[in-house]
């Protein structure tokens, strides 16, 4: 084993997160680390199939992978030991990885005490081994074939050029074999129809909506882009998180969650976006804690997660955890959105498009941009009053841009 | 009964085809066309009384006189050009070019004229002009005399490209390719014309544009053009008894591909082999492989394959010369690392 006596207490191990509020079970597609590499809080450890999509899990300890507890491809529950770690500065006594099953077998109790890990000397340390994806090499035929069949490829025996599985391989695997059937592949679409089905039939919705007059956010935005070079210009998007996130701040009853019969308010301000795919359907990864950040840095995470979004590779710290939603139909030209709110979350902020119109002003009339700011808000968790206070406060933000 | 009614009635309950080299089977379909249309002349370089380089119009010079079979200058652009001008004229010019190598000095005439003229005026001008040329490597002729550069003209739009394989098709595709009312391109491999094989007398004129299935298989498809069949035929008799079917595809019609028989291969064998004696960097065996991914990419249980010659002028040295091109061995060691081990 590559625990040794004496040692379980600083080994501990790493679960398999929840990554989502709906995850229950989920597969690891590669492991993004080696045994034996040292790893850092924040560092990649396995790329995890969900549901949902595939997504890469990061670490939140130091310490150096002693072993792998499962083998990839095998669905397993959240919460499952997947990974052995120890900490920083001891030796390997093995420095292999330790045969899945014997580990698995094992129950791996979960270690309560956090191991002590001391300070990594990040000069001392070796390069960090540039991740290589380690599919499994199968011929498209063979992909096609297992799917129709149900079949795992990571179950089959290659015999193709380099070991890579062909059609053969499929084929010769008997109807009845050991091999585990693949669930029938969950579209992104089942999982929203399940999501929004939940909130309309479980969350007693309202909805409220303000006009917004946005010139002066829109002349603020332009002088302050106008020097700066592409990649670091704001976005109106940026502005909406921050107000958002003000906002909500402020008003805790829209910021947090309603869990078994009441309202949970969330000690931080994590704002999703959704963020639509142009293979269709969405995902809405959040900025966290978007009240305490600047707008460069809202702009910044906002890129990255559009970018996570659009390639597939979003982050899980991205996806789990978010208190309230903002949905920006402004763009593809929707004057006004009657959001559907996200559970377990109470509230989602909708801003439709901005458009020139009518204002009133000083009982003038002139014109003006107008964006109508939405909000779908769960009843039982606030009233109307309530919700038409915090649109006002988000308003209140978007017209003194200079204070965002 | 007389000896020699018994050999034709023996032919006769056999069905057996006569038999005979390509060299012999393309003069045949030339002392046909110009037997039977007196608008179609040969001219070339040594056509005439000479007979020809590869001794292809031996004979037809003496048997239609010299305004059917003329010599022309050492001057590819001049006597193509004329081709194309005697071709809009109204006549049937079979303009033979002595290698693929000297085509080039014509290529302004075969690109800029005989390709476009049908689109440059609106279709009012059509170029119905036959020309036929030796290609490919293996009689140590150099690096001159050797090259495979039928995929370049494949490339041209406003071309048909044509490579019989067989004494049959070598036969019977020349009579197609005059019947159309644009130009054709005829490469005929020089080390086929000694090639024997069976020739229906009576076939009548073959199609140019489609692949044929020379032999079929199930484990992968090899694709060959000209003097790589029979090379692709042998190699599937090898891999046959190492225990791997293999399907052979003439593709018999370099420009347009027959991508529909191919695609209909490879769905049964979902493996591909393109065997090109063309080099292989920007040739016709990366447009087929390409084609093929496009159209069958799911069904494919392997990379598609490719053998093309080295990538260097093709050398006089025998052994060079053939290191340098495709051979029955190298299709078969590429036949097994596509399959892989069995």
């Amino acid at each position: 084993m590559s625990v040794t006596s004496g040692d379980v207490d600083a080994a501990f191990d790493y679960l398999l997160p929840s990554l989502g509020a709906d995850m229950d079970e989920g597969r690891v597609l590669e492991w993004r680390v080696d045994v034996g590499d040292t790893v850092h809080r924040g560092d990649l450890m396995a790329v995890i199939e969900t549901e949902k999509s595939d997504i890469d899990i990061e670490i939140w300890h130091d310490g150096v992978v002693e072993a792998f507890l499962v083998p990839i491809g095998e669905l397993i529950a959240v919460g499952t030991p997947i990974v052995r770690l120890r900490p920083t500065g001891e030796s390997v006594d093995r420095p292999t990885s330790e045969p899945v099953d014997e580990l698995a077998a094992q129950p791996t109790a979960r270690s309560a005490t956090h191991p002590a890990t001391p300070p990594v000397t990040h000069s001392a340390a070796p390069p960090a081994a540039t991740p290589v994806r380690s599919r499994v090499p199968a011929s498209p035929l063979a992909r096609r074939l297992a799917a129709e069949r149900g079949l795992d490829l990571v179950a089959l025996a290659g015999t193709g050029p380099g070991g890579a599985i062909v059609a053969a391989d499929v084929r010769g695997v008997p109807a009845a074999a050991t091999v585990e059937r693949r669930r029938p592949p969950t579209s992104m679409r089942t999982l929203i129809a399940e999501r929004m089905s939940k909130a309309n039939r479980e969350i007693p919705h309202y909805h409220l909506a303000r006009d917004v007059d946005v010139g002066r956010l829109d002349t603020w935005l332009t002088e302050r882009n106008a020097s700066r070079p592409i990649t670091e210009r704001l976005l109106p998007a940026a502005c909406y998180i921050r107000a958002v996130a003000l906002a909500a701040s402020r008003h805790r009853d829209f910021n947090g969650s309603w869990v078994d019969d009441e309202f949970a308010p969330a000690d931080s301000v994590n704002v999703a976006m959704a963020i639509s795919l142009r293979t269709g359907g969405l995902v809405t990864p959040h900025v966290a804690d978007a009240d305490q950040h600047s707008l460069d840095q809202i702009m910044s995470t906002l890129n990255e997660l559009v970018a996570g979004a659009r390639s597939g590779t979003l982050r899980a710290s991205w996806m789990t955890g978010s208190t309230i939603t903002i949905t920006n139909l402004g763009d593809s030209g929707a004057d006004l959105v009657h959001g559907v709110i996200s559970p377990p979350q109470v509230a989602l902020v909708g801003f439709g498009r901005s458009r020139r119109s009518p204002w009133v002003i000083d009982d003038l009339v002139t014109i003006r941009p107008i964006v109508t700011v939405t909000l779908a808000a769960d009843h039982r968790a606030t009233d109307g009053a309530a919700g038409s206070r915090f649109l006002a406060t988000i308003a209140h933000h978007l017209e003194h841009p200079e204070d965002l | 009964m007389s000896s020699l009614d018994a050999d034709t009635d023996e032919r006769i309950d056999a069905e057996v085809v006569p038999s005979m080299t390509y060299r012999e089977a393309m003069r045949e379909a030339l002392r046909d066309a110009l037997a039977t249309d007196d608008r179609v002349f040969i001219m070339g370089e040594d056509v005439a009384d000479y007979g020809g380089t590869y001794a292809v119009t031996k004979g037809l010079y003496e048997e239609f006189g010299r305004d059917r079979v003329r010599n022309t200058p050492l001057s590819e652009s001049g006597f193509v050009g004329a081709g194309i001008g005697a071709a809009l004229g109204g006549l049937r010019p079979i303009v033979e070019i002595m290698t693929v190598n000297f085509s080039l000095l014509a290529l302004d005439q075969v690109v800029n004229t005989a390709a476009t003229l049908l689109h440059m005026s609106g279709g009012q001008l059509n170029v119905p002009l036959v020309i036929r040329t030796t290609t490919g490597a293996g009689r140590q002729l150099a690096a001159q005399h050797s090259h495979s550069l039928e995929g370049w003209f494949a490339h041209v739009p406003g071309l048909k490209v044509v490579a019989p394989a067989t004494p049959e098709d070598a036969r019977w595709m020349l009579p197609t390719a005059l019947a159309d009312p644009n130009p054709v391109i005829i490469f005929e491999h020089a080390t086929l014309y000694n090639e024997s094989g069976p020739v229906d007398p009576v076939l009548g004129p073959v199609d140019i544009d489609r692949a044929a299935v020379r032999r079929h298989g199930s484990d992968l498809t090899i694709v060959a053009s000209a003097g790589m069949v029979s090379k692709a035929l042998a190699a599937a008799d090898l891999l046959s008894a190492a225990g791997m079917s293999a399907e052979v595809i003439d593709l018999r019609s370099l420009r347009p591909l027959d991508f529909d028989t191919m695609a209909a291969s490879l769905a049964r064998t979902s493996r591909a082999l393109v065997v090109d004696e063309g080099w292989r960097t920007g040739g016709l065996s990366a447009e087929i492989s390409a084609g093929l991914t496009e159209r069958c990419f799911w069904s494919l249980d392997a990379p598609i394959a490719r053998l093309a010659s080295a990538e260097v002028p093709i050398p006089y040295a025998k052994h060079l010369e053939t290191a340098a091109i495709p051979q029955i061995e190298d299709i078969v060691a590429a036949a097994h690392d596509l399959v892989g081990d069995r």
